[in-house]
């Protein structure tokens, strides 16, 4: 027994010894990114090369749009990739944000079952389609986290005019991959972002039914975060990482990104010297 | 990581491969739950011992609140915590957020309760039969209390293995205040909500039955020694 | 309700220094508005076996209990005197039902020796002569929880005696045993006090307090009815209870 009384602890103790220092790399920033956008997978591609140039590694905090703005008013991210302007506005107006360039496009697509009960195809717009959908209360499956996803979401229905109520309608509090799942077990249309559809694997009967509306388009941006407002975070280092986004090196980055051999992201930075916007 | 239909094919392929992310998760995983099994027994084994052998006013309020805090939702923990690591918190300054230590400090606030709890309930019981005798001896209270834990080993140990249950099996927290930060903070069920939300079903579930595996060692190990410990002295 | 029968012939037999061991000055417990025990004047010379007889709820194991100071009385003062070195008395009890530690039996001796605050070198062999002393010394390294209701209750006295005690209290130790067990309780009663423990014990057990007593304490209903010598008690018991008892016909 006496023997055993020892090994215990040791190896109790060996185990918290070899757990990872919090601080053991300093030359890291936290970036509070949303969850889409892990899940699509860029983050493998484009990290790794920015590591290798500066040294300096990118620790990826991925949640909902709504968290990732909490996350960044709090002081606890050194930098933001997200895609939502009207609250990537509000940030800088308050001050929690000091600079702000978009860096690429991606665009949503409207998924629904196979059958199309709604007709969405031969919709000209987005928001056409959506008001088909809420015109034969069609099962809908919705983030409802607050994520730039909902945001979009919420946008279109705003702009036919429709609140959507009823059984039909399926407000998830997810995120897009949950969201995805339930909306393949229900047979129901969603709306999502190419990225995380491409990656997507448990489809069933679900096929994508509608794209390539502007209205559609999802714009990410880099923003830093105000120096004054957070004197604690990694400025300069995040400085690094928001110009590289910037750099034709990650902007080249961004486009090699494929999925099944498709490109998923546009780059779309403007560059200061470049009168022609690169933006559609 | 590979993927197949099979969440069983899955799972064994994981685990026959040796896949170096997989052992960083596994070996983070069990870093963080041992860790904060340790700190919610170095506190929950005297605090238990102590609510039960001590006699003060309000007393009972604080038994109950331990019961309750059984409960405690991990997410609700989580976010407790995140509120108080975050910058914009009091304990801002340790920039211990999405970390490790983090993670530890938010399984422990779930850990210690059932601990404490379960402790002062084993350890009231053996104070009743011990107390007369101890007394006699001269025993004080302060002098029983690792005499009553030691004593108690066998079903403490149970407690433990409770505890670390509960750490386990939790992502909730852990997902708040460690950021799931790939190679830093991601632990094996963080790694399989993100897989789940990410459509990988059967991935998500050969990780499932990984982290089950890992569990069941864990308690198959302390089995075995407190087998061997009763058998050898009662 | 009879007087307190001491007759006055009998004193305590005087210790050294004409001190008596222990004094019980009117002595009284009550709890949740029940008095169970009142008007306890008591004394007891420095050596000798005093057992403690009675009916059910008359108070005897309360009055060991304190006397030897496991519970705070309600009213009254209990004073133990010291030992001629000045040291205070050192006292053991055994109950009813052995407490066994969750150890080895012989772990079990070396706590109590632990707990005495004997030098870890010396419990070893010190709580192995106890054990042999008293026919345990097989059983040194078995669980003491498995043991036999006799080899327990033998175990307890052997932890009392390593303890070297001035004064050892027994509440029925024999109730829950079987008459072999009996026997070496009662031999070891003797042991201890062929070593110098002064013994106080209550029993159920009229004629093992005839077998074990020098003197007789009886309560009943929580007051001392009488404090005689053993012999005058069994053959001519001075009160009509005291009487009654022995008879058979007094009730709990």
């Amino acid at each position: 027994m006496f023997r055993n009384r020892r090994i215990v602890p040791a190896l109790l103790l060996g185990c918290l010894l070899a757990a990872p220092q919090a601080g053991a790399e300093a030359r890291y920033i936290v970036l509070a990114s949303t969850t889409s956008t892990e899940n699509s997978g860029l983050f493998s591609a484009i990290i790794p090369p920015f590591t290798e140039a500066t040294g300096i590694a990118v620790r990826i905090v991925a949640v909902g749009t709504g968290q990732a703005f909490a996350i960044a008013r709090r002081g606890d991210a050194d930098a933001l990739l997200v895609h939502d302007p009207a609250g990537e506005a509000q940030l800088i107006a308050e001050g929690h944000a000091s600079e702000r360039a978009e860096i690429m496009v991606n665009d949503f697509v409207i998924i629904g079952p196979a059958e199309d009960p709604a007709g969405i195809t031969a919709a000209e717009t987005a928001t056409e389609a959506f008001a088909a959908i809420a015109a034969t209360e069609s099962p809908f499956a919705s983030r409802g986290d607050d994520s730039g996803t909902h945001r979009a979401e919420r946008q279109l229905w705003q702009a036919v005019d429709i609140a959507p109520q009823g059984e039909w309608y399926r407000a998830l509090g997810s995120g897009m991959g949950a969201t995805l799942n339930t909306a393949a077990s229900m047979n129901a249309y969603v709306l999502t972002d190419r990225a995380t559809w491409a990656a997507f694997d448990n489809r069933q009967g679900l096929v994508l039914l509608f794209e390539g509306d502007e209205a559609l388009f999802n714009h990410y941006a880099s923003l830093l975060l105000s120096a004054e407002r957070h004197p604690h975070l990694k400025h300069e280092l995040a400085s690094e990482w928001h110009r590289w986004l910037l750099s034709e090196e990650g902007q080249q980055a961004i486009a090699d990104f494929e999925i099944d051999g498709e490109a998923v992201f546009m780059p779309n930075a403007r560059r200061e010297d470049d009168a022609a916007s690169g933006d559609e | 990581m590979p993927e197949t239909d099979n969440a069983f094919q899955a799972a064994l392929e994981l685990i026959l491969g040796l896949d170096p992310t997989l052992l960083g998760i596994v070996a983070l995983s069990l870093q963080v739950s041992l860790a904060a099994v340790l700190v919610g027994a170095l506190i929950g084994l005297p605090l238990g011992a102590a609510l039960a052998l001590w006699c003060f006013p309000g007393r009972g309020l604080v038994v109950t609140l331990l019961n309750a805090f059984m409960g405690l939702p991990p997410v609700v923990a989580g976010l407790l915590v995140y509120l108080m690591l975050s910058r914009a918190g009091p304990l801002g300054e340790l920039g211990l957020l999405f970390t490790p230590t983090a993670m530890v400090i938010a399984q422990s606030l779930l850990v210690l309760p059932i601990i404490a709890a379960l402790t002062r309930d084993h350890i009231r019981n053996l104070w009743d039969e011990y107390r007369e005798q101890l007394h006699s001896f001269g025993v004080t209270r302060l002098r029983a209390m690792p005499s009553l834990l030691w004593d108690a080993r066998f079903a403490l140990m149970t407690v433990i293995l409770a505890g670390f249950g509960r750490a386990s099996a939790e992502v909730g927290a852990v997902l708040i205040v460690g950021g799931n930060i790939e190679g830093v903070t991601r632990v094996m069920t963080t790694a399989i909500a993100l897989e789940t939300s990410k459509g990988n079903l059967s991935l998500a579930l050969g990780l499932g039955l990984v982290l089950l595996g890992l569990v069941a060692l864990v308690n198959g190990t302390a089995y075995l020694v407190g087998e061997r410990a009763r058998r050898k002295l009662g | 309700m009879n007087d307190f029968c001491q007759p006055a012939t009998w004193l305590p037999p005087a210790s050294p220094t004409g001190e008596p061991l222990l004094r019980l000055e009117g002595l009284g417990f009550s709890h949740q508005g029940q008095t169970l025990l009142q008007d306890i004047d008591l004394t007891l010379a420095p050596r000798g076996r005093t057992v403690i007889l009675g009916p059910n709820g008359a108070g005897k194991s309360l009055l060991m209990r304190l006397a030897h100071g496991l519970i705070s009385p309600s009213s009254g003062h209990v004073h133990w005197a010291t030992h001629d070195s000045g040291r205070p008395l050192r006292q053991a009890m055994v109950f009813q039902r052995p407490v066994m530690l969750r150890r080895s039996a012989l772990a079990n001796l070396s706590y109590a020796l632990a707990a005495r605050g004997v030098a870890w070198r010396r419990r070893r062999s010190l709580a192995m002569a106890a054990l042999e002393r008293f026919g345990l010394a097989t059983l040194a390294d078995r669980p003491a929880r498995v043991l036999s209701g006799g080899e327990q209750q033998r175990l307890a006295l052997a932890r009392a005696w390593v303890l070297e005690p001035d004064v050892l209290f027994l509440d029925e130790p024999t109730s829950a045993l079987d008459p072999a067990s009996m026997r070496a309780v009662e031999d070891a009663v003797h042991a201890f006090h062929d070593q110098g423990s002064r013994i106080v014990m209550t029993s159920h057990d009229l004629n093992q307090a005839r077998r074990l007593a020098d003197d007789i304490v009886f309560l009943y209903e929580g007051r001392i009815i009488e404090h005689t010598p053993a012999q005058s008690f069994f053959h001519a018991p001075c009160s009509q209870l005291a009487r009654d008892f022995l008879s058979g016909e007094l009730l709990g």
